[in-house]
């Protein structure tokens, strides 16, 4: 069996599985955020309703709540969502709740990696379809709606179909000027935005263990982009060390078998990767940055879950050193303490002293919701993941997703660019 | 179950485009229908009738886990989207909480239907009747854990 196969096996109390199978699984961790945490209190009302017992969840201990896609509060519903969540915190006992402008809070899949709360062998399940981000601990992380997290709050378990798997096999360290994003993007355009549908993208190879966290992070954010239930990577010494600086370290670490069944195996030379943007309104719509379209850019957009980590922000401060930025460039650290990092790092001066305006955690944009949304017509370059119409903002503005390396160098010169290629 | 087809010919219907970022926020399942499909059809709240049916492409529902989206389109009045494929959150929101048929069709299907057909769908013979074009198409059938859910009226009813 393969990671997804035996953590998936473990959970079920199952010997053996295989893909297709059905099962229902013990699940050890649950997120809501400021978005399905209403939405689940209004399915707890529906089943309240119909006469079933809502006043207990099966452990209030698993859960963990983040405020992130609409703080600061730009208006009253949203500020009227965080009273609900925090009165369901209260209600149910979670103690685990990041409260905006209370110490540590931020995007919840940040969280999630930054305070240790999910573990390498875990099925962790959260209300938000980038879920598959944690997977880069070792984990089987996978996105619900809110009936299903409605039931895993109340039962405990869930029901999954066992995914296949596609194994990504990257040969040899990333160049200097590529980074995961450039990889993944290249992925989606290879397998397009439903080529990892219903399935498991696992990464391996002398190049991933190479790789950074923050960087793996990125990839299994975006395997939700390809469709995929879950992204894997198996854990190594670098996420124990992770996980033990912030306190966690007792766990089983799962690895697949030697003789693990994948249903289709990938290959990428890291030595032939080039920066990549994937253009309007589709993830796997990509381009090599050198053959991009030299359209006059109106903003650069540096957050995000899948883009504003701390080595995402080193990036970007790299090209910005020095610098200035040609068009309106916004910086979203992605947590709290990733925004103290970046302070004592020098970075946040950086970005103010090149032009840019540092904002604080937060989806905002990213979703389109608010704190920097789109204009009609305007053209944006993001670090973040998706670029569908309106998802930034007015339905005819336009989203290219690219590194933070490319999205800096793109923000200085105001097209997209090439960070070889900036002077 | 009968009714009339809305049809978007294209792939990769994304839950931005069914119910747009910025009504996240909103709960009321009302208020989320009168903003259905507004990321590609502002008019889509005022041509859609009780039952009807929503024909499109591959890897319907793509995008993020929201369950507002089968929910502004169970709240229109969809009672089914007949799709090539589907994405699996918005498939399984569909299903777990009883909102609304994700059936999968095949090309000749696709093509065939026009927007406004009028179509009969039986669940016991997973057989699509156009009654307009007088033809019939197959539908692929459920999984057998699928169809057991919404044979029990969504997730908390059935039992494993
Ligand atoms: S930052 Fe964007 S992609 Fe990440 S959780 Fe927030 S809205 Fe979703």
């Amino acid at each position: 069996m393969n990671i997804t196969e035996k953590i998936l096996a473990r959970a079920s109390g199952k010997e053996r599985l295989s893909p297709d199978d059905v099962v229902f699984v013990n699940v050890d961790k649950v997120m809501l955020h400021d978005v399905s945490g209403p939405g689940v209190i209004k399915v707890f009302e529906k089943l309240k309703n119909q006469g079933i017992n809502v006043e207990k969840l099966w452990d209030s201990s698993k859960v963990w709540i983040a405020e992130d896609h609409f703080v600061p509060s730009a208006e009253k519903v949203s500020a009227e969502n965080i009273v609900k969540l925090s009165n369901f915190s209260k209600k149910y006992g979670i103690e685990k709740h990041f409260k905006y402008g209370l110490g540590q809070y931020g995007i919840c899949h940040t969280l999630s990696h930054e305070e240790a709360l999910v573990l390498p062998g875990e099925v962790y399940v959260g209300g938000d379809s980038h879920t598959n981000t944690t997977g880069a601990l070792g984990a089987f992380a996978c996105g619900l709606g809110h009936t299903d997290i409605a039931y895993v709050l109340l039962n405990g378990k869930i029901w999954f179909k066992v995914p296949e798997t596609l194994l990504f096999k990257l040969n040899g360290k990333l160049p200097e000027h590529v980074m995961a994003k450039d990889l993944i993007l290249k992925i989606i355009g290879d397998i397009g935005t439903d080529g990892g549908a219903y399935k498991t993208m696992q990464f391996a190879g002398n190049g991933i263990d190479e790789m950074s966290i923050d960087e793996r992070l990125t990839l299994t954010n975006m395997t939700t982009e390809a469709g995929a239930k879950n992204g894997i990577i198996e854990p190594d010494q670098k996420i124990v060390d992770h996980l033990a600086s912030r306190g966690a370290t007792e766990f089983t670490q799962i690895k697949g078998d030697s003789d693990a069944d994948y249903s289709k195996t990938f290959e990428y030379e890291a030595s032939e990767m080039e920066p990549i943007v994937a253009k309007p309104f589709s993830p796997e719509n990509i381009a090599i940055v050198r053959e991009a379209p030299t359209i006059e850019l109106d903003k650069a957009y540096i957050g995000s879950c899948t883009g504003a980590k701390l080595e995402d922000l080193e990036a970007a401060a790299k090209i910005l050193k020095g610098k200035k930025v040609k068009i309106r460039t916004e910086v979203l650290p992605a947590a709290i303490s990733i925004y103290k990092k970046a302070i004592e790092k020098g970075f946040i001066q950086i970005f103010l002293d090149a032009g840019a305006t540092v904002g604080p955690p937060t989806c905002g944009a990213c979703c389109g919701a608010h704190m920097g949304v789109l204009a009609k017509g305007e053209i944006c370059i993001s670090t973040t993941n998706r670029n569908f119409p309106g998802r930034m903002g007015h339905v005819e503005s336009q989203t290219y997703l690219a590194s933070p390396l490319v999205t800096a160098a793109s923000a200085v010169t105001g097209k997209i660019t090439d960070p070889r290629d900036l002077n | 179950m009968k009714g009339n087809v809305i049809k978007y010919e294209r792939d990769n219907i994304d839950t931005d485009v069914i119910l747009p970022g910025t009504y996240l926020k909103l709960h009321d399942y009302d208020e989320l229908a009168s903003h259905a499909m507004e990321g590609i059809d502002p008019e889509f709240h005022t041509k859609v009738k009780e039952g009807d049916f929503i024909v499109s492409g591959k890897n319907f529902g793509c995008g993020s886990s929201r369950e507002h989206a089968p929910i502004a389109l169970s709240h229109s009045g969809i009672k089914a989207v007949l799709a090539l494929s589907f994405a699996r959150i918005f498939y399984r929101n569909c299903v777990d909480g009883a909102f609304l048929l994700p059936i999968e069709i095949d090309e000749e299907a696709y093509k065939n239907i026009a927007n406004g057909d009028e179509l009969n769908i039986s669940m016991e013979t997973n057989e699509i009747k156009n009654v307009t074009k007088n033809q019939t198409y197959q539908m692929k059938p459920f999984s057998e854990i699928i169809g057991k859910i919404i044979a029990a009226g969504g997730l908390f009813k059935f039992k494993p």
